[in-house]
Protein backbone atom coordinates (compact mmCIF):
# COMPACT_ATOMS: atom_id res chain seq x y z
CA UNK A 1 0.00 0.00 0.00
CA UNK A 2 1.24 3.87 -0.78
CA UNK A 3 0.65 5.98 2.06
CA UNK A 4 -0.85 9.47 0.74
CA UNK A 5 -2.35 11.55 3.30
CA UNK A 6 -0.34 14.71 4.26
CA UNK A 7 -2.19 14.70 7.72
CA UNK A 8 -2.87 12.69 10.85
CA UNK A 9 -6.52 14.06 11.55
CA UNK A 10 -8.34 11.19 13.13
CA UNK A 11 -9.34 7.56 12.79
CA UNK A 12 -12.27 7.52 12.18
CA UNK A 13 -11.43 8.44 8.32
CA UNK A 14 -8.88 5.67 7.90
CA UNK A 15 -8.91 2.90 6.07
CA UNK A 16 -8.06 -0.59 8.16
CA UNK A 17 -5.15 -1.16 5.78
CA UNK A 18 -4.13 2.70 6.41
CA UNK A 19 -4.37 1.60 10.22
CA UNK A 20 -2.43 -1.67 9.93
CA UNK A 21 -0.03 0.33 7.62
CA UNK A 22 0.74 2.47 10.52
CA UNK A 23 1.15 0.07 12.89
CA UNK A 24 3.78 -2.43 10.60
CA UNK A 25 5.42 1.24 9.96
CA UNK A 26 6.21 1.45 13.67
CA UNK A 27 7.12 -1.79 14.11
CA UNK A 28 10.28 -0.94 12.09
CA UNK A 29 10.57 2.22 13.69
CA UNK A 30 11.02 0.49 17.27
CA UNK A 31 14.54 -0.75 16.60
CA UNK A 32 15.64 2.79 16.40
CA UNK A 33 15.51 3.74 20.13
CA UNK A 34 17.21 0.22 20.89
CA UNK A 35 20.45 1.11 19.46
CA UNK A 36 22.98 3.08 20.79
CA UNK A 37 23.12 6.23 18.19
CA UNK A 38 19.02 6.40 18.80
CA UNK A 39 18.48 8.54 15.36
CA UNK A 40 18.46 7.85 11.68
CA UNK A 41 18.70 11.38 8.91
CA UNK A 42 14.90 10.64 7.43
CA UNK A 43 13.42 13.66 8.28
CA UNK A 44 16.73 15.80 8.23
CA UNK A 45 16.27 19.59 7.56
CA UNK A 46 12.45 19.17 8.58
CA UNK A 47 10.84 21.42 10.93
CA UNK A 48 8.15 20.69 13.50
CA UNK A 49 6.35 22.48 15.86
CA UNK A 50 4.47 21.54 18.98
CA UNK A 51 1.41 23.98 19.01
CA UNK A 52 -0.25 22.80 22.38
CA UNK A 53 -3.24 24.71 23.71
CA UNK A 54 -3.69 22.48 26.41
CA UNK A 55 -0.93 21.43 29.14
CA UNK A 56 0.85 18.29 27.93
CA UNK A 57 3.84 16.42 29.28
CA UNK A 58 3.98 12.92 28.21
CA UNK A 59 2.49 14.09 24.44
CA UNK A 60 4.42 16.41 24.16
CA UNK A 61 7.56 15.46 24.68
CA UNK A 62 6.60 11.67 23.06
CA UNK A 63 6.38 13.55 19.90
CA UNK A 64 9.43 15.96 20.58
CA UNK A 65 11.55 12.16 21.05
CA UNK A 66 10.50 10.72 18.06
CA UNK A 67 10.79 14.10 15.58
CA UNK A 68 14.29 14.22 17.56
CA UNK A 69 15.11 10.27 16.64
CA UNK A 70 14.29 11.16 13.05
CA UNK A 71 16.84 14.14 12.73
CA UNK A 72 13.76 16.79 12.65
CA UNK A 73 14.33 20.10 14.23
CA UNK A 74 11.58 20.69 16.88
CA UNK A 75 9.93 24.27 18.10
CA UNK A 76 7.62 24.21 21.21
CA UNK A 77 5.01 26.34 21.51
CA UNK A 78 2.62 26.57 24.36
CA UNK A 79 -0.36 28.95 24.40
CA UNK A 80 0.63 29.73 27.94
CA UNK A 81 3.61 31.48 27.03
CA UNK A 82 3.04 33.29 23.64
CA UNK A 83 0.83 35.35 21.65
CA UNK A 84 -2.01 33.11 21.72
CA UNK A 85 -2.80 34.78 24.72
CA UNK A 86 -3.06 38.19 23.16
CA UNK A 87 -5.76 36.41 21.11
CA UNK A 88 -4.25 35.27 17.83
CA UNK A 89 -6.80 32.83 15.76
CA UNK A 90 -5.55 29.39 15.32
CA UNK A 91 -5.60 29.83 11.53
CA UNK A 92 -3.37 32.97 12.07
CA UNK A 93 -1.12 31.15 13.82
CA UNK A 94 -1.06 28.12 11.41
CA UNK A 95 0.04 30.52 8.94
CA UNK A 96 2.53 32.03 10.31
CA UNK A 97 4.24 29.01 11.68
CA UNK A 98 3.73 28.05 7.50
CA UNK A 99 5.60 31.34 6.59
CA UNK A 100 8.28 30.35 9.13
CA UNK A 101 8.35 27.05 6.44
CA UNK A 102 8.62 24.62 8.86
CA UNK A 103 6.65 21.26 7.76
CA UNK A 104 4.56 19.48 10.32
CA UNK A 105 2.41 21.20 13.08
CA UNK A 106 1.65 18.69 15.90
CA UNK A 107 -1.43 20.56 17.63
CA UNK A 108 -3.01 19.33 20.67
CA UNK A 109 -6.31 21.88 21.28
CA UNK A 110 -9.43 21.97 23.59
CA UNK A 111 -11.54 22.66 20.99
CA UNK A 112 -13.16 19.28 18.78
CA UNK A 113 -12.47 19.96 14.97
CA UNK A 114 -9.28 22.01 15.45
CA UNK A 115 -7.01 19.58 13.93
CA UNK A 116 -9.54 19.70 10.88
CA UNK A 117 -9.45 23.13 10.20
CA UNK A 118 -6.32 24.37 10.54
CA UNK A 119 -5.34 21.15 7.79
CA UNK A 120 -7.73 22.84 5.39
CA UNK A 121 -5.85 26.27 5.97
CA UNK A 122 -2.21 25.62 5.84
CA UNK A 123 0.20 23.16 3.21
CA UNK A 124 1.62 21.85 6.15
CA UNK A 125 1.08 18.42 7.58
CA UNK A 126 -0.82 18.47 10.75
CA UNK A 127 -0.76 15.60 13.42
CA UNK A 128 -3.54 15.63 15.19
CA UNK A 129 -2.92 15.36 18.96
CA UNK A 130 -6.01 15.59 20.54
CA UNK A 131 -8.92 17.63 20.12
CA UNK A 132 -11.13 18.14 22.46
CA UNK A 133 -13.41 15.08 23.07
CA UNK A 134 -13.34 14.28 19.40
CA UNK A 135 -9.66 12.35 18.48
CA UNK A 136 -6.49 11.61 19.93
CA UNK A 137 -5.35 9.12 17.03
CA UNK A 138 -1.40 8.70 18.40
CA UNK A 139 -2.97 7.72 21.48
CA UNK A 140 -5.19 4.90 20.02
CA UNK A 141 -2.20 3.72 17.89
CA UNK A 142 -0.13 2.98 20.29
CA UNK A 143 -2.26 1.14 22.47
CA UNK A 144 -3.39 -0.92 19.21
CA UNK A 145 0.15 -1.42 18.50
CA UNK A 146 0.96 -2.72 22.56
CA UNK A 147 -2.11 -4.88 21.94
CA UNK A 148 -1.30 -6.20 19.16
CA UNK A 149 2.60 -6.77 20.21
CA UNK A 150 0.87 -8.35 22.82
CA UNK A 151 -1.85 -10.91 21.51
CA UNK A 152 -0.27 -11.24 17.61
CA UNK A 153 -3.63 -9.57 16.54
CA UNK A 154 -6.38 -7.42 16.85
CA UNK A 155 -9.63 -9.50 15.09
CA UNK A 156 -11.31 -11.48 17.65
CA UNK A 157 -9.97 -9.48 21.20
CA UNK A 158 -12.58 -8.35 23.74
CA UNK A 159 -11.24 -5.17 24.71
CA UNK A 160 -13.03 -3.37 27.35
CA UNK A 161 -12.64 0.53 28.19
CA UNK A 162 -13.79 1.94 31.44
CA UNK A 163 -14.29 5.31 32.78
CA UNK A 164 -15.03 8.48 31.40
CA UNK A 165 -16.33 7.97 28.15
CA UNK A 166 -18.24 10.91 27.61
CA UNK A 167 -15.26 13.33 27.47
CA UNK A 168 -12.55 11.14 26.14
CA UNK A 169 -11.01 11.46 22.81
CA UNK A 170 -9.11 8.83 23.84
CA UNK A 171 -11.81 6.52 24.12
CA UNK A 172 -13.24 7.65 20.87
CA UNK A 173 -10.13 7.29 18.37
CA UNK A 174 -9.63 3.44 20.56
CA UNK A 175 -13.14 2.56 19.19
CA UNK A 176 -12.65 3.84 15.54
CA UNK A 177 -9.25 1.85 15.27
CA UNK A 178 -10.41 -1.08 17.00
CA UNK A 179 -13.65 -1.99 15.68
CA UNK A 180 -12.29 -1.13 12.32
CA UNK A 181 -9.62 -4.16 12.89
CA UNK A 182 -12.49 -6.52 14.19
CA UNK A 183 -12.03 -6.11 18.10
CA UNK A 184 -15.04 -6.34 19.90
CA UNK A 185 -15.00 -3.16 22.11
CA UNK A 186 -17.12 -2.92 25.56
CA UNK A 187 -17.51 0.65 26.99
CA UNK A 188 -18.06 0.46 31.01
CA UNK A 189 -18.94 3.72 32.54
CA UNK A 190 -20.92 5.39 35.10
CA UNK A 191 -24.51 6.17 32.99
CA UNK A 192 -23.71 10.12 33.43
CA UNK A 193 -20.61 9.47 31.77
CA UNK A 194 -21.19 7.60 28.56
CA UNK A 195 -22.49 9.91 25.88
CA UNK A 196 -25.64 9.53 23.95
CA UNK A 197 -25.58 7.69 20.79
CA UNK A 198 -21.93 5.55 21.50
CA UNK A 199 -23.62 2.18 20.24
CA UNK A 200 -23.92 3.55 16.93
CA UNK A 201 -20.24 3.06 17.11
CA UNK A 202 -20.41 -0.56 17.26
CA UNK A 203 -19.56 -1.49 20.89
CA UNK A 204 -21.54 -2.92 23.28
CA UNK A 205 -22.20 -1.15 26.99
CA UNK A 206 -22.68 -1.79 30.59
CA UNK A 207 -22.15 -0.27 33.99
CA UNK A 208 -20.70 -3.12 35.55
CA UNK A 209 -17.47 -3.24 35.71
CA UNK A 210 -17.33 -6.83 36.65
CA UNK A 211 -19.24 -7.76 33.74
CA UNK A 212 -16.76 -5.54 31.49
CA UNK A 213 -13.87 -7.21 32.77
CA UNK A 214 -15.32 -11.06 32.85
CA UNK A 215 -14.26 -11.71 29.44
CA UNK A 216 -11.46 -8.80 28.41
CA UNK A 217 -8.41 -9.89 27.09
CA UNK A 218 -7.22 -6.08 27.96
CA UNK A 219 -8.60 -3.25 29.66
CA UNK A 220 -7.85 0.40 29.23
CA UNK A 221 -8.65 2.32 31.57
CA UNK A 222 -9.43 5.83 31.30
CA UNK A 223 -8.45 9.12 33.57
CA UNK A 224 -11.33 10.17 35.26
CA UNK A 225 -11.16 14.45 34.05
CA UNK A 226 -11.91 16.37 36.84
CA UNK A 227 -10.52 19.15 34.96
CA UNK A 228 -13.00 18.82 32.04
CA UNK A 229 -15.97 18.25 34.50
CA UNK A 230 -17.63 22.12 34.83
CA UNK A 231 -20.94 20.03 35.58
CA UNK A 232 -19.77 18.12 38.54
CA UNK A 233 -21.06 15.54 37.31
CA UNK A 234 -19.42 12.68 39.67
CA UNK A 235 -19.49 13.59 43.38
CA UNK A 236 -17.28 11.58 44.46
CA UNK A 237 -13.86 10.28 43.91
CA UNK A 238 -14.26 7.34 46.51
CA UNK A 239 -17.61 6.69 44.76
CA UNK A 240 -15.69 6.22 41.93
CA UNK A 241 -12.80 4.09 43.03
CA UNK A 242 -15.34 1.94 44.86
CA UNK A 243 -17.43 1.15 41.43
CA UNK A 244 -15.30 1.45 39.10
CA UNK A 245 -11.54 1.70 39.72
CA UNK A 246 -9.06 -1.75 38.70
CA UNK A 247 -8.26 -3.37 41.72
CA UNK A 248 -6.59 -6.38 42.08
CA UNK A 249 -9.77 -8.08 43.84
CA UNK A 250 -11.85 -6.60 40.59
CA UNK A 251 -9.36 -8.75 38.11
CA UNK A 252 -9.36 -11.78 40.46
CA UNK A 253 -12.56 -12.12 38.44
CA UNK A 254 -10.83 -11.36 35.10
CA UNK A 255 -9.22 -13.68 32.37
CA UNK A 256 -5.86 -14.82 33.82
CA UNK A 257 -3.84 -12.54 31.84
CA UNK A 258 -5.90 -9.65 31.07
CA UNK A 259 -3.67 -6.78 30.06
CA UNK A 260 -4.44 -3.65 32.04
CA UNK A 261 -3.50 -0.10 29.85
CA UNK A 262 -3.59 3.30 30.87
CA UNK A 263 -2.98 6.38 28.94
CA UNK A 264 -1.04 8.18 31.80
CA UNK A 265 -1.58 10.61 33.88
CA UNK A 266 -2.61 8.54 36.29
CA UNK A 267 -4.70 9.04 38.96
CA UNK A 268 -3.81 6.06 41.78
CA UNK A 269 -6.56 5.51 44.10
CA UNK A 270 -9.57 7.17 41.81
CA UNK A 271 -9.19 4.95 38.35
CA UNK A 272 -6.65 2.18 38.83
CA UNK A 273 -5.20 1.18 42.33
CA UNK A 274 -1.34 1.45 42.87
CA UNK A 275 -1.06 -2.39 43.39
CA UNK A 276 -2.43 -3.16 39.81
CA UNK A 277 -0.80 -0.06 38.09
CA UNK A 278 2.36 -1.59 38.92
CA UNK A 279 1.77 -5.11 38.93
CA UNK A 280 2.62 -7.58 36.41
CA UNK A 281 -0.71 -7.15 34.30
CA UNK A 282 0.00 -3.57 34.22
CA UNK A 283 1.72 -2.48 30.18
CA UNK A 284 1.49 1.14 31.18
CA UNK A 285 5.29 2.35 30.62
CA UNK A 286 5.10 0.13 27.69
CA UNK A 287 2.22 1.90 25.57
CA UNK A 288 4.71 4.89 26.45
CA UNK A 289 7.45 3.10 24.56
CA UNK A 290 5.74 2.52 21.69
CA UNK A 291 4.46 5.84 21.75
CA UNK A 292 7.84 6.74 20.21
CA UNK A 293 7.89 4.38 17.38
CA UNK A 294 4.53 4.93 16.52
CA UNK A 295 5.06 8.62 16.63
CA UNK A 296 7.96 8.44 14.12
CA UNK A 297 5.86 6.14 12.23
CA UNK A 298 3.52 8.83 11.52
CA UNK A 299 5.73 11.86 11.41
CA UNK A 300 7.62 9.72 8.84
CA UNK A 301 4.47 8.96 6.76
CA UNK A 302 3.12 11.96 6.90
CA UNK A 303 5.72 13.85 5.57
CA UNK A 304 6.29 11.80 3.13
CA UNK A 305 2.40 12.13 1.76
CA UNK A 306 3.10 16.02 1.96
CA UNK A 307 6.22 15.75 -0.61
CA UNK A 308 3.41 13.54 -3.06
CA UNK A 309 1.03 16.39 -2.89
CA UNK B 1 8.01 -6.56 -13.34
CA UNK B 2 5.59 -3.67 -14.59
CA UNK B 3 4.11 -4.77 -18.56
CA UNK B 4 6.72 -1.57 -19.98
CA UNK B 5 10.23 -4.38 -19.59
CA UNK B 6 10.52 -7.49 -21.73
CA UNK B 7 13.91 -9.88 -21.09
CA UNK B 8 16.46 -8.96 -22.90
CA UNK B 9 18.88 -11.44 -21.48
CA UNK B 10 19.71 -13.91 -18.92
CA UNK B 11 23.02 -13.85 -17.47
CA UNK B 12 22.91 -16.84 -14.74
CA UNK B 13 21.10 -19.86 -13.88
CA UNK B 14 20.60 -21.13 -10.58
CA UNK B 15 23.85 -23.94 -11.29
CA UNK B 16 25.78 -20.20 -12.05
CA UNK B 17 24.51 -18.80 -9.09
CA UNK B 18 25.04 -21.76 -6.98
CA UNK B 19 28.76 -21.59 -7.83
CA UNK B 20 29.43 -18.10 -7.81
CA UNK B 21 28.08 -18.14 -3.98
CA UNK B 22 30.55 -20.30 -3.37
CA UNK B 23 33.48 -18.43 -5.21
CA UNK B 24 32.46 -15.27 -2.94
CA UNK B 25 32.54 -17.21 -0.03
CA UNK B 26 35.97 -18.91 -0.42
CA UNK B 27 37.62 -15.35 -1.67
CA UNK B 28 36.11 -13.57 1.51
CA UNK B 29 37.35 -16.46 3.65
CA UNK B 30 40.47 -15.94 1.93
CA UNK B 31 41.25 -12.46 2.24
CA UNK B 32 40.08 -12.35 6.16
CA UNK B 33 42.18 -15.42 6.60
CA UNK B 34 43.30 -15.77 10.94
CA UNK B 35 40.57 -13.10 11.35
CA UNK B 36 37.37 -15.51 11.13
CA UNK B 37 36.66 -14.44 14.99
CA UNK B 38 35.97 -10.79 14.12
CA UNK B 39 34.05 -11.77 10.66
CA UNK B 40 30.13 -11.14 10.36
CA UNK B 41 27.63 -10.83 7.38
CA UNK B 42 25.01 -8.20 6.56
CA UNK B 43 22.56 -8.23 3.74
CA UNK B 44 21.27 -5.17 2.75
CA UNK B 45 16.73 -5.43 2.06
CA UNK B 46 15.51 -6.63 0.44
CA UNK B 47 17.35 -9.46 -1.85
CA UNK B 48 20.78 -8.49 -0.32
CA UNK B 49 19.31 -10.42 2.75
CA UNK B 50 19.09 -13.76 0.67
CA UNK B 51 21.80 -13.06 -1.02
CA UNK B 52 23.97 -12.95 2.00
CA UNK B 53 22.05 -15.95 3.73
CA UNK B 54 23.70 -18.30 0.49
CA UNK B 55 27.13 -17.32 0.90
CA UNK B 56 26.53 -17.88 4.31
CA UNK B 57 25.73 -21.65 4.07
CA UNK B 58 28.75 -21.51 2.28
CA UNK B 59 31.43 -19.73 4.84
CA UNK B 60 29.59 -21.93 7.38
CA UNK B 61 30.83 -25.45 5.49
CA UNK B 62 34.39 -23.76 4.49
CA UNK B 63 35.05 -22.79 8.41
CA UNK B 64 33.01 -25.16 9.83
CA UNK B 65 31.02 -22.43 12.40
CA UNK B 66 28.31 -19.96 12.54
CA UNK B 67 29.40 -16.30 11.82
CA UNK B 68 27.22 -13.43 12.83
CA UNK B 69 23.99 -12.39 10.40
CA UNK B 70 22.25 -9.03 10.53
CA UNK B 71 19.91 -7.55 7.98
CA UNK B 72 20.03 -3.95 7.16
CA UNK B 73 16.79 -1.97 5.64
CA UNK B 74 18.29 1.79 4.56
CA UNK B 75 15.22 3.24 3.91
CA UNK B 76 15.92 6.27 6.35
CA UNK B 77 19.38 6.44 5.31
CA UNK B 78 18.57 6.91 1.01
CA UNK B 79 19.34 10.36 -0.34
CA UNK B 80 16.29 10.12 -2.51
CA UNK B 81 13.48 10.16 0.12
CA UNK B 82 11.38 12.79 -1.56
CA UNK B 83 11.76 11.53 -5.04
CA UNK B 84 11.29 8.09 -4.80
CA UNK B 85 7.42 7.11 -5.88
CA UNK B 86 5.47 5.19 -4.54
CA UNK B 87 5.92 5.47 -0.98
CA UNK B 88 8.68 3.75 0.54
CA UNK B 89 8.44 1.17 2.32
CA UNK B 90 10.82 0.86 6.08
CA UNK B 91 11.67 -2.79 6.75
CA UNK B 92 13.42 -3.38 9.76
CA UNK B 93 17.13 -3.54 10.92
CA UNK B 94 18.19 -6.53 12.87
CA UNK B 95 21.60 -6.55 14.27
CA UNK B 96 21.69 -7.98 17.32
CA UNK B 97 25.45 -8.27 17.74
CA UNK B 98 28.46 -5.38 18.52
CA UNK B 99 29.93 -4.13 15.69
CA UNK B 100 32.64 -2.20 16.97
CA UNK B 101 35.80 -4.27 15.84
CA UNK B 102 34.37 -6.27 13.72
CA UNK B 103 35.07 -7.15 10.03
CA UNK B 104 31.93 -6.53 8.11
CA UNK B 105 31.13 -8.05 5.09
CA UNK B 106 27.94 -5.58 3.31
CA UNK B 107 26.31 -7.64 0.98
CA UNK B 108 23.99 -6.66 -1.94
CA UNK B 109 22.49 -8.29 -5.18
CA UNK B 110 23.56 -5.77 -7.50
CA UNK B 111 25.83 -2.80 -6.99
CA UNK B 112 24.58 -0.40 -9.52
CA UNK B 113 24.53 3.71 -8.96
CA UNK B 114 26.31 3.21 -5.59
CA UNK B 115 23.88 5.42 -3.50
CA UNK B 116 22.30 2.22 -1.54
CA UNK B 117 25.83 1.34 -0.25
CA UNK B 118 26.87 5.23 0.81
CA UNK B 119 23.50 4.67 2.92
CA UNK B 120 24.36 1.29 4.49
CA UNK B 121 27.94 2.26 5.53
CA UNK B 122 26.50 5.37 7.13
CA UNK B 123 23.67 3.25 8.58
CA UNK B 124 26.35 0.58 9.64
CA UNK B 125 28.43 3.72 11.28
CA UNK B 126 25.65 4.52 13.84
CA UNK B 127 25.78 0.95 15.15
CA UNK B 128 29.27 1.31 16.13
CA UNK B 129 32.87 1.63 14.38
CA UNK B 130 33.75 -1.80 12.65
CA UNK B 131 37.15 -2.69 11.90
CA UNK B 132 36.67 -3.15 8.28
CA UNK B 133 33.62 -3.15 6.09
CA UNK B 134 33.87 -5.22 2.77
CA UNK B 135 31.36 -5.07 -0.40
CA UNK B 136 30.44 -8.31 -1.58
CA UNK B 137 27.51 -7.86 -4.75
CA UNK B 138 26.45 -10.87 -6.78
CA UNK B 139 26.09 -8.48 -10.13
CA UNK B 140 28.34 -5.16 -10.33
CA UNK B 141 26.15 -3.57 -13.60
CA UNK B 142 28.60 -0.02 -13.70
CA UNK B 143 27.32 3.32 -13.70
CA UNK B 144 28.39 4.36 -10.38
CA UNK B 145 27.39 7.81 -9.59
CA UNK B 146 29.73 7.63 -5.87
CA UNK B 147 33.28 6.62 -5.67
CA UNK B 148 32.44 2.90 -4.24
CA UNK B 149 33.27 -0.06 -5.45
CA UNK B 150 33.06 -3.80 -4.29
CA UNK B 151 35.64 -6.12 -2.87
CA UNK B 152 33.90 -9.35 -4.37
CA UNK B 153 31.65 -9.26 -7.11
CA UNK B 154 29.83 -12.66 -8.73
CA UNK B 155 29.74 -11.26 -12.35
CA UNK B 156 30.50 -8.10 -14.04
CA UNK B 157 27.95 -6.96 -16.36
CA UNK B 158 27.75 -4.21 -19.20
CA UNK B 159 24.49 -2.59 -19.35
CA UNK B 160 22.69 0.31 -20.53
CA UNK B 161 21.63 2.99 -18.33
CA UNK B 162 17.98 2.74 -18.90
CA UNK B 163 18.03 -1.53 -18.59
CA UNK B 164 17.12 -3.25 -15.57
CA UNK B 165 19.36 -5.81 -13.34
CA UNK B 166 16.82 -8.52 -11.91
CA UNK B 167 18.23 -10.96 -9.27
CA UNK B 168 15.75 -13.85 -8.66
CA UNK B 169 15.96 -15.71 -5.64
CA UNK B 170 13.91 -18.83 -5.28
CA UNK B 171 13.23 -17.84 -1.21
CA UNK B 172 10.70 -14.78 -2.44
CA UNK B 173 11.02 -15.33 -6.12
CA UNK B 174 10.40 -19.17 -6.90
CA UNK B 175 13.77 -19.49 -8.80
CA UNK B 176 17.14 -18.61 -8.67
CA UNK B 177 17.79 -16.95 -12.08
CA UNK B 178 19.68 -13.66 -12.84
CA UNK B 179 18.04 -11.31 -16.03
CA UNK B 180 18.34 -8.57 -18.18
CA UNK B 181 14.96 -6.26 -18.83
CA UNK B 182 15.26 -3.32 -21.28
CA UNK B 183 12.28 -0.80 -21.61
CA UNK B 184 9.87 -1.80 -24.43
Amino acid sequence: MVWTRKDLLGLEHLSKEEIKFILSTAESFKEVSKREIKKVPALRGKTVVNLFYEPSTRTRVSFEVAAKRLSADVINISAESSSIKKGEALIDTGKNIQALKADIIILRHNCSGAAVLLAQNVDLSVVNAGDGWHEHPTQALLDIFTLHEKFGRIEGLNISIVGDISHSRVARSNIWGLTKLGAKVTICAPQILIPPAIEEMGVSLTSDLDDALKNADAVNVLRMQFERDEQKAFPSQIEYFKNFGITQDRLKKAKKNILVMHPGPLNRGIEISSEVADGNHSVILEQVTNGIAVRMAVLFLVAQGREKK
Amino acid sequence: MSADFREKSKIMDSEAMDRTFARLAHEIIEKNKDFEDSLCLIGIRTRGVYVAQRINSHIEKIIGKKIPFGVLDITLYRDDLTLVGPGPIVGKTEIDFDLAGKRVILVDDVLFSGRTIRAAMDELIDFGRPRIIQLAVLIDRGHRELPIRADYVGKNIPTALQDTVEVRLSDIDGQDEVVVLEKV
